[in-house]
């Protein structure tokens, strides 16, 4: 980070009292002004930092130092170096659980995006209601998760769920969502993007909002259809905004709990044989079940590091699909 | 055996509850509570439940008597939830009520540590001792019977409810006695299915696997060696112990001939299908009356009854009341505990939710003997239940019994779901709990 440019903009420091010596020059208020200049940037953003610090780092560290124990909520509290996450790494239930939260996040967020593309671009377009049907993709936003939770999986039900009654006119009969694997991930994605597709397409619309207009005019005049408008040029510098938005899902979708927990009615196991159970479901379990609070522990600091990672693979992925520049 | 929900709630509770209940986990945020002496002197206790105790008459009872106390009362209705948030603060030795209702799954847990609870004994319950099932004394005792962790409310008696109009249908007997003659046995009852089905299509036998299971399991381990998944060593001993086993291949008999609704007790699907009459029986431990009248609702008003069960006495459930070391007012909460647990107390709570009395003395109480349920077709519930908790022996559970007990309902769940066949379904379950119980 190199020395803020706006400083000569600045008013010269008023707050210290001038002392003994001149202003400007080697003397106290000269140095004082210096330091002004070399610190006060950081002290204004500090307040951040200093936050992040307290709800960031340290619960960070601290869970780090608990997985480094066996830590029963109620009971011994035994130093066992990286016992813990031998345990999680060999733990198939572990990986069952990475497995479904991946399968999910790939059945949840492509659709997802692909969709809040197509919805931005028909938005970004002029016509009657525009602010109205904008404002309207993000009703499902602001609906209570609880409530969004209570309508889906009566949509889901079994004996009396109403995808299951429009299936019965084609022959399917009683489908229970929750035990296959596949059906429950959809029921869940469904759940999932329903939620979220109108928030990325705001942020879509945002972003094809600010490509300049004349783009589109000169390639309207050179004759591209609308369809090659869309392909040449709102997705080519749509990029750094689909980059943010698969950033965004990758941490959203690793961290899914409250769906599936609500599709299983509550149950962390997620399904008979954890079929939709995710990472933060098995965190959960281990430390709100098992109260094995240092499993949970390396559970989470495992599923940190899957962010991390997953974040990284797409950053890099989507870059090199744009070809270069991000 | 554990009591999972004794009262399911209603559909829009249970989920708000847990996002609230993540959210609180999330957030890691403390609560705070316990009680608190306000200027004037008066002293507020807090008392935690699950479920429904039937206390609330209890409680204004107690507060006009005592002048000087007032009583806050904290529920939860759903007990997977009430286990670690009491947990964590029994735990942090802060934010536990002054007087808590302990489960008899969650007993077991906190029996490893009798400290952090008031000894009871030393605010005179040792009086008491006569007022209670001598069993369900000795579960809140250390083994030295020198600490008394907590006193016990009810026991959870068991029988077996059924729909009158379903058994009229498939021209069976409905009058209960007649019903209960028709299955002395648990192959009597599957026999019983087995006709049912041939003549009603549209609505099973059985509401599922799990209730089921769990209720044959706590009977018949009750009637043999006393214990379920651990043995009083606490040495996990599912697949040896043939209580287990026998529980395990009734269920799967009866799930393999076709009577099962395949719901799982206490989901939303499991209160449709009561409302819905998906299924004609179900086995009923006392407080479940209560669970069925809530789901079934109105409209099934004298259409469900009340029969003895197959097998003999049984008991699943039953809970206690205990003090928290960390009760700024142990004394007077000691004595709120002992009045609520006294006989006449339980008499009231009898009748206010039908959770059965664990005093001899209540038992025998004609306001117990002679009541009368009147959305179970009039059914002497209290004569049914309360003629068989004194032959009640004691069930001994382990301090990891309530994840093994779910890994074996997960299983379960898979065969309903035909993901699993029988024995595929029990070899996993086995190693399932092997991991719990690691």
């Amino acid at each position: 980070m190199s020395a803020p440019v706006h400083v000569r903009s600045r008013p010269s420091p008023k707050a210290a009292p001038p002392p003994s010596g001149r202003a400007g020059g080697g003397g106290w208020s000269g140095r004082l002004s210096r330091w002004d200049i070399r610190f006060s940037p950081y002290l204004f953003i500090s307040p951040y930092f200093l936050l992040f610090a307290l709800f960031g780092l340290f619960p960070m560290g601290y869970t780090l130092w608990v997985a480094m124990h066996d830590w029963e909520l109620i009971g011994s509290r035994e130093f066992t170096g990286l016992e813990n996450f031998r345990l999680v790494l060999t733990d198939p239930q572990f990986w069952n659980s990475v497995y479904n939260t991946a399968g999910m996040f790939v059945v949840a967020t492509v659709p997802q995006l692909v969709m809040a593309l197509l919805l931005a671009n028909a938005l970004n377009r002029r016509m009657r209601g525009q602010t109205l049907l904008r404002m309207g993709v993000l009703a499902p936003m602001v609906t209570s998760i609880a409530a969004v939770a209570i309508v889906f999986s009566q949509l889901f039900s079994r004996d009396f769920g109403l995808v299951n009654w429009v299936l019965g006119w084609f022959g399917v009969e009683g489908l229970d969502w929750a035990a296959q694997r596949w059906s429950a991930w959809l029921a869940i994605s469904v759940m999932v993007d329903w939620r979220w597709t109108g928030y990325n397409a705001l942020i879509y619309l945002a972003a094809m909002q600010s490509i300049p207009r004349d783009l589109y005019e000169a390639a309207a005049i050179d004759g591209a259809s609308r369809r090659r408008q869309f392909w040449t040029i709102t997705l080519p510098m749509l990029r750094p905004t689909i980059i943010f938005t698969a950033i965004i899902s990758t941490i959203g979708g690793f961290q899914l709990f409250t769906e599936p927990l609500l599709f299983g009615n509550g149950d962390m196991a997620g399904g008979s044989l954890r079929q939709f159970q995710t990472v933060t479901m098995y965190m959960f379990e281990n430390a709100f079940t098992r109260f094995d609070y240092g499993y949970a522990s390396a559970v989470s600091w495992l599923l940190f590091l899957l962010i991390l990672l997953g974040s990284l693979l797409n950053f890099l992925w989507l870059r090199r699909v744009g070809g270069g520049r991000a | 055996m554990r009591r999972p929900h004794p009262r399911a709630p209603r559909r829009f509770r249970t989920i708000s509850s847990l996002v609230t209940a993540a959210a609180l986990a999330l957030g890691a945020a403390a609560c705070g509570g316990g009680g608190s002496e306000s200027s004037n002197g008066t002293i507020t206790l807090t008392v935690d439940t699950f479920s429904t105790f039937g206390y609330e008459e209890l409680f204004a009872r107690y507060e006009a008597d005592h002048p000087g106390i007032k009583i806050k009362h904290r529920n939860v209705v759903q007990l997977d939830e009430y286990l670690p948030r009491l947990e964590r603060w029994i735990a942090a030795g802060r934010g536990a009520g002054d007087v808590v209702a302990l489960e008899e799954g969650i007993l077991t847990k906190f029996m490893a540590q009798p400290d952090r609870f008031v000894n009871l004994l030393d605010h005179g319950a040792g009086s008491m001792q006569g007022g209670f099932l001598d069993w369900k004394w000795k579960q809140a005792l250390t083994r030295d019977g020198k600490h008394l962790v907590g006193l016990g409310t009810d026991v959870g008696g068991l029988a077996m409810c059924y729909r009158t109009d379903l058994f009229a249908k498939a021209g069976l007997p409905t009058d209960r006695e007649k019903v209960g003659a028709l299955w002395r046995t648990w192959d009597d009852y599957i026999a019983t299915g087995r006709r049912y089905t041939g003549k009603v299509k549209d609505a099973k036998f059985v509401d599922g696997a799990v209730n089921l299971y769990n209720s044959i399991l706590a009977q018949q381990a009750s009637q043999t060696v006393g214990h379920t998944y651990f043995d009083t060593g606490d040495k996990l001993v599912a697949g040896t112990n043939p209580a287990v086993r026998s529980a395990w291949d009734t269920t799967v008999k009866m799930q393999q001939a076709g009577l099962s609704a395949g719901l799982k007790s206490f989901e939303p699907s499991w209160g449709t299908g009561l409302k819905e009459a998906r299924f004609a029986t179900i086995a009923c431990p006392s407080w479940m009356l209560g669970v069925i009248k809530e789901n079934a609702g109105a409209q099934a008003a004298g259409k469900w009854d009340v029969a003895a069960i197959p097998g003999g006495a049984g008991s699943r459930g039953g809970s206690f009341l205990a003090v928290p070391k960390q009760s700024a007012h142990p004394k007077e909460a000691a004595e709120l505990a002992k009045f609520l647990t006294g006989p006449d107390s339980q008499i009231t709570a009898f009748k206010a939710r039908n959770n059965l009395p664990s005093s001899p003395k209540a038992l025998g109480d004609p306001a117990v003997t002679s009541f009368r349920n009147e959305y179970f077709s009039d059914a002497p519930v209290g004569e049914i239940y309360a003629g068989g908790a004194k032959a009640l022996r004691p069930l001994y559970l382990g301090a990891d019994n309530n994840p093994v007990g779910q890994r074996f309902e997960d299983a379960l769940l898979a065969l309903e779901q035909g993901k699993l066949a029988p024995d595929a379904a029990w070899r996993k379950a086995l190693a399932d709990a092997e991991r719990e119980a690691r």
